[in-house]
């Protein structure tokens, strides 16, 4: 059965720019890996548990004792932009008035 | 050439060394010697640390020379695929977005192998964030397999496996998310090792899909990739997910032969799509396993036919989440131009410094997890790879040690297989389950085909019993004494 995306949809999920060329080319490609993928619903698994990770470990607590954290200079060093010791990024929200 | 001390394994180097028979300078000079008689036409770095590395081999020949004990990893010169962060050495990923990223911090698996005494070559070239199978996927250049250069080295961690195929590196360091160290040293006649799913930290592994991905070694002998996985091992408070078990001496076994060990072949593995070659020569190394005493019988992994499919769903359902975080605000690239707001300007950074196939993955992984598809696929895959695991513990029953091939072609054609995904991702149709279900594999050179390239078989076995992988991997080396210099390397004379 060939899966309908709505690429436009999920590209907003994603976050990502794409061209009409791409997404074109995505709405083909995804429909095709995804019929090989939907095989997964050919299996009985309706009682079988699922697995996150193959070696479960659940809740790995460390000591709560403050360590030695990345000095400002050193976190903002790869920004692509900086203010002082902030981040600057375009605006993030309406300006208002 | 033959003579250069760059094709030496680690082993016989480290006897060497701690004669003082060379010295960490000379093997470096050797290395660098062949980079730069074969890297133009290899193309197998991204960051070459030349400066770095003369000055560790000067640190190690003083310390060398004091008589000091000395790790079998002092003085190698290794390759570190370019997804591992090195504090003050560019890690791009293969990536445009992290073209000009430089790490504040070593990765764990390499913070271990320096504080061993190992000596850093540069960071290998890959599939952009360790996606695809060929290194065609990577935003800088292709890699050209060793063997021939028209073919690629597999992938994704392509450069590594050809700079230790070439000589340019002794050992290197590869991840494996679902292939991607073993499927490479097979198409590249190398020695692939993805050892336990947390057996070795991910912390400064950066992130495609975390319950698969696995730090993996590339040697050219199964001890030298046991002498690492020696250093590398180790529970790490970094990383969440690294084991608290004890490490294991896996060069003790070596040589114990596998007389008496059960051995299971993978019979979906010889199937539909696996080339006359490879399965010949696969078949041909199973046969001397038995000839050698190994008990060897059929053994079927029912579920193994849904992984691929299982796979293609949660990798890129992970790696929808990971990659979340390029987004143009704290490190990495950021789209130029004015921009209306900050989500516009994430759109456009994403867009512009993604490649096709992250992108087509990350796509994937957002469809996958949106609401009214997260149960029939992300968890319906879950349920599928709880199946595997259970395979593989029914075959574990009954078998040591699992073989099949570990990929069904050799290498193919540069270009080949480029515009079609779906051919892409069945190259690591027969190592995806080893990912899933955490279990340790690895791939070892077992002869050449018709066209002269070689083939890899693959073994597994049970969760972190890494030693009875070597053990037999080893004898399996050692029986078939395989003389593997790609005719690069006699050309380069």
């Amino acid at each position: 059965m060939p899966v309908e995306i709505d690429i436009e949809h999920v590209a907003k999920l994603a976050r990502l720019d794409l061209s009409d060329e791409e997404t074109e080319r995505l709405r083909t490609q995804l429909a095709q890996i995804l019929e090989h993928a939907a095989r997964v619903g050919e299996v009985a698994a309706a009682d079988v548990a699922p697995t996150a990770s193959p070696i479960p470990r659940a809740n790995v607590y460390r000591d709560d004792v403050a360590e030695p954290c990345l000095p400002v200079d050193e976190a903002l060093r790869n920004a692509p932009e900086r203010d002082g010791d902030r981040f600057r990024v375009p605006r993030i929200a309406e300006t208002g008035g | 050439m033959s003579d250069a001390l760059c094709d030496l394994s680690g082993a016989e180097l480290s006897a060497k060394l701690a004669t003082g028979e060379t010295s960490a300078s000379d093997v470096l000079a050797s290395s660098r010697a062949r980079i730069d008689a074969v890297e133009d036409r290899v193309g197998a770095f991204l960051t070459r640390t030349d400066q770095l590395a003369s000055e560790r081999a000067e640190e190690l020949d003083a310390y060398l020379s004091s008589g000091a004990p000395q790790s079998p990893v002092a003085g190698i010169p290794i390759a570190l695929k370019d997804v591992l962060t090195t504090n003050g050495v560019r890690t791009t990923c293969g990536s445009k977005i992290l073209e000009t990223y430089v790490p504040p911090y070593d990765a764990t698996a390499w913070a271990r192998l320096a504080g061993a005494g190992a000596v850093l070559v540069g960071k290998t070239n890959c599939d952009e964030f360790a996606m695809g199978s060929s290194n065609e996927n990577s935003a800088y250049a292709p890699v050209h397999n060793p063997w021939d250069l028209d073919r690629v080295p597999g992938g994704s961690s392509g450069g590594s496996a050809a700079a230790v195929a070439a000589g340019e590196a002794v050992w290197a360091l590869g991840t494996d998310t679902g292939g991607s160290v073993r499927q490479p040293a097979s198409l590249c006649g190398v020695v692939g090792l993805k050892p336990t799913y947390g057996r070795i930290s991910r912390y400064g592994l950066i992130a495609f899909a975390s319950s698969l991905d696995t730090v993996g070694t590339f040697t050219r002998t199964v001890r030298d990739a046991a002498s690492m996985l020696q250093v590398l091992a180790g529970h790490d408070p970094r990383d969440a997910t690294s084991l608290d078990v004890p490490v294991a001496v896996y060069t003790e076994g070596l040589g114990r032969g596998v007389r008496g060990l059960r051995v299971g072949v993978v019979t979906e593995a010889f199937g539909e799509g696996v080339e006359p070659g490879v399965a010949a020569s696969v078949r041909a190394a199973i046969d001397r396993l038995a000839a050698l005493g190994a008990e060897v019988g059929k053994v079927d992994l029912p579920h193994a036919a849904y992984a691929l499919s299982a796979y293609y769903l949660i990798a890129p359902s992970e790696c929808s989440s990971n990659l979340a975080r390029y987004d143009g605000v704290r490190y990495g690239y950021r789209a130029p131009g004015e921009h209306a707001d900050s989500i516009a300007m994430m759109f456009a950074t994403r867009g512009q410094g993604f490649g096709p196939e992250v992108k087509r993955r990350i796509m994937l992984g957002t469809y996958a997890l949106s609401a009214g598809y997260y149960e029939a696929y992300y968890g319906q895959a879950q349920k599928v790879r709880t199946l595997v695991i259970r395979d593989y513990e029914a075959a574990f029953e009954r078998f040591d040690v699992l073989v099949s091939p570990t990929s069904p072609t050799t290498a193919f054609r540069i270009g080949e297989k480029a515009d079609d995904p779906m051919a892409m991702y069945l190259n690591d149709i027969f190592t995806i389950p080893a990912n899933l279900a955490g279990v340790p594999a690895i791939s070892v050179p077992c002869g050449l085909d018709d066209g002269g390239l070689p083939v890899g078989i693959q073994l597994t076995t049970p969760a972190l019993d890494e030693a009875t992988l070597f053990r037999a991997a080893h004898a399996l080396e050692a029986d078939l004494a395989l003389d593997l210099r790609p005719p690069l390397l006699e050309k380069a004379g």
